[in-house]
């Protein structure tokens, strides 16, 4: 088990090393009839550069990249939290009910972890059936713990850990564009959601 | 004449060559317990880990921008460095010409630091296992109570442009590590882990519903002034920031090759 976490480990860092900005992944196959155009370049800011791999709750790998042409709705929480993170997750969901079901499927909500060792996809898993997030458009990422720093440097978000099953992590949600620009934050608990979604909305009928 | 020339040529090379090589070196630290400044009033652990003797030199990081071009300047993403990105290079690969070749590389971003020490097998330390290297002077792992050793580090602090100095040209300390006080501040992998906030839940400044277990973070040692700076520095920058007295140096797990 350590050997294969440790190949998984090499291979973020073989990835994460000596890139290029000429790595093409494949779109997904666009069906909406205003396409988004797939070919034209990110802009510099676009989180979509971040080099990474990412795991899914269904064991898939994917790239940032691979959501290219979706609205995101980020957040990045453990699922042994106790405290913060239920009414984080409760604030997503609470986002997610006031998206028009039409925009839904160019929105992903997607939860990242800050606790890849104990998150396995397995664990990811079970937490979104818990918590009834098994729609298409609800996402559970996580990556290695090097990944999960950079990306989280990216979101401004910080984390320690604090004790063997706790973090201390600031709570913030963030909306990415089409091109993976970041474009609105909230931050703090139980805050009123209203810019949030109306950024998403904005976002989506761009 | 001529042989001369040449023997001097040889000479400057060999002696380049030494310095290129001791540059590269590492050192090995003993891990153990100790209570640092924030985060956390427990002691925190750290293991057994190998240290770069000195920060990473101009030249060490013109190399790597050359065979990673995604690192030059004028081929850095926004999203990975601000304007201020390598902001006093001659051009692309060159140091500007008040940048001496073994003088620390600065004005780099968390992102580009980071990518360097993976590209060469190694890591960012962590700022708990920076903070237990640094407590030591020349002779002892814990200096911390020591009135010379905050004061040689404080009035660092106050003396401007030391990061033009080259590297070794501080204290080696109980580790054989050379420069953590005295030439340039260093960046962290996890610079951004520490929010300071209040000691107790009802602390008017610090803002609980911000975070998990806020109330777990707090001064332990508030005498030390010099890495409380430190603590508030890492709070302050954002991992696109490039500093012009901020550069970094690398770790590498002891035996990470034997997992």
């Amino acid at each position: 088990m350590k050997k294969l976490l440790f190949l998984i480990a090499l291979i973020g860092i073989l990835t994460s090393c000596n890139q290029g900005d000429d790595i093409i992944s494949n779109p997904p196959v666009e069906v909406e009839t205003k396409a988004y155009d797939f070919n034209q370049e990110l802009p510099d800011l676009s989180v979509y550069h971040l080099p990474a791999t990412w795991t899914t709750q269904d064991n898939e790998e994917i790239q940032m990249e691979d959501l290219r042409g979706n609205v995101l709705v980020m957040v990045m929480i453990y699922t042994s939290c106790k405290a913060a993170c239920p009414r984080l997750i409760a604030d997503m969901r609470n986002i997610e009910k006031q998206v028009p079901e039409k925009d839904l499927d160019k929105v992903k909500f997607i939860m990242v972890s800050i606790d890849p060792e104990t998150d396995t996809p397995q664990r990811l898993k079970e937490f979104s059936q818990d918590n009834l997030m098994e729609d298409d458009h609800w996402m559970f990422l996580r990556g290695t713990p090097e990944d999960t720093r950079e990306f989280a440097a990216v979101l401004a978000v910080s984390y320690k850990k604090i004790s063997p099953i706790d973090f201390s992590h600031s709570n913030i949600i963030s909306v990415f564009d089409e091109d993976g620009v970041l474009v609105h934050q909230q931050e703090g608990l139980g805050v009123d959601n209203k810019e949030t979604i109306d950024a998403i909305h904005k976002e989506v009928s761009n | 004449m001529k042989t001369i020339f040449r023997l001097a040529v040889c000479f400057a090379i060999l002696i380049q060559g030494q310095v290129y090589s001791q540059s590269g070196s590492m050192v090995k630290v003993t891990g153990g317990k100790f209570i640092p400044l924030y985060g956390t009033k427990e002691a925190v652990k750290v293991n057994d880990f190998q240290m770069d003797v000195y920060p990473v030199t101009n030249r060490e990081f013109a190399e790597f921008v050359q065979k990673n071009p995604r690192w030059k300047r004028s081929q850095v993403k926004a999203l990975f460095a601000d304007e201020s990105y390598l902001q006093n290079w001659k051009d692309d690969v060159i140091p500007g010409d008040e940048q001496l070749l073994n003088s620390p590389v600065t004005n780099v971003s968390w992102y580009a630091a980071k990518n360097y020490c993976e590209c060469q097998g190694k890591r960012l330390p962590t700022v708990d296992e920076w903070e237990y290297v640094a407590m030591a002077d020349e002779t002892k792992a814990d200096a911390r109570v020591d009135k010379s050793y905050n004061k040689y580090i404080l009035s660092w602090y106050e003396t401007p442009q030391t990061f033009r100095n080259e590297i070794g040209s501080t204290f080696k300390n109980y580790w054989g590590v050379y420069d953590l006080h005295g030439l340039v501040w260093e960046w962290t992998i996890d610079f951004n882990s520490v929010m300071i906030s209040g000691e107790s839940r009802n602390d008017s400044t610090g803002d609980n519903s911000l975070f998990c277990g806020a109330s777990a973070v707090g001064a332990s040692d508030l005498m030390n002034y010099a890495a409380f700076m430190r603590y508030a520095f890492r709070g302050s920058v954002e991992a696109r920031y490039s500093v012009k007295n901020l550069g970094f140096r690398c770790v590498k797990d002891e035996n990470s090759e034997a997992l």
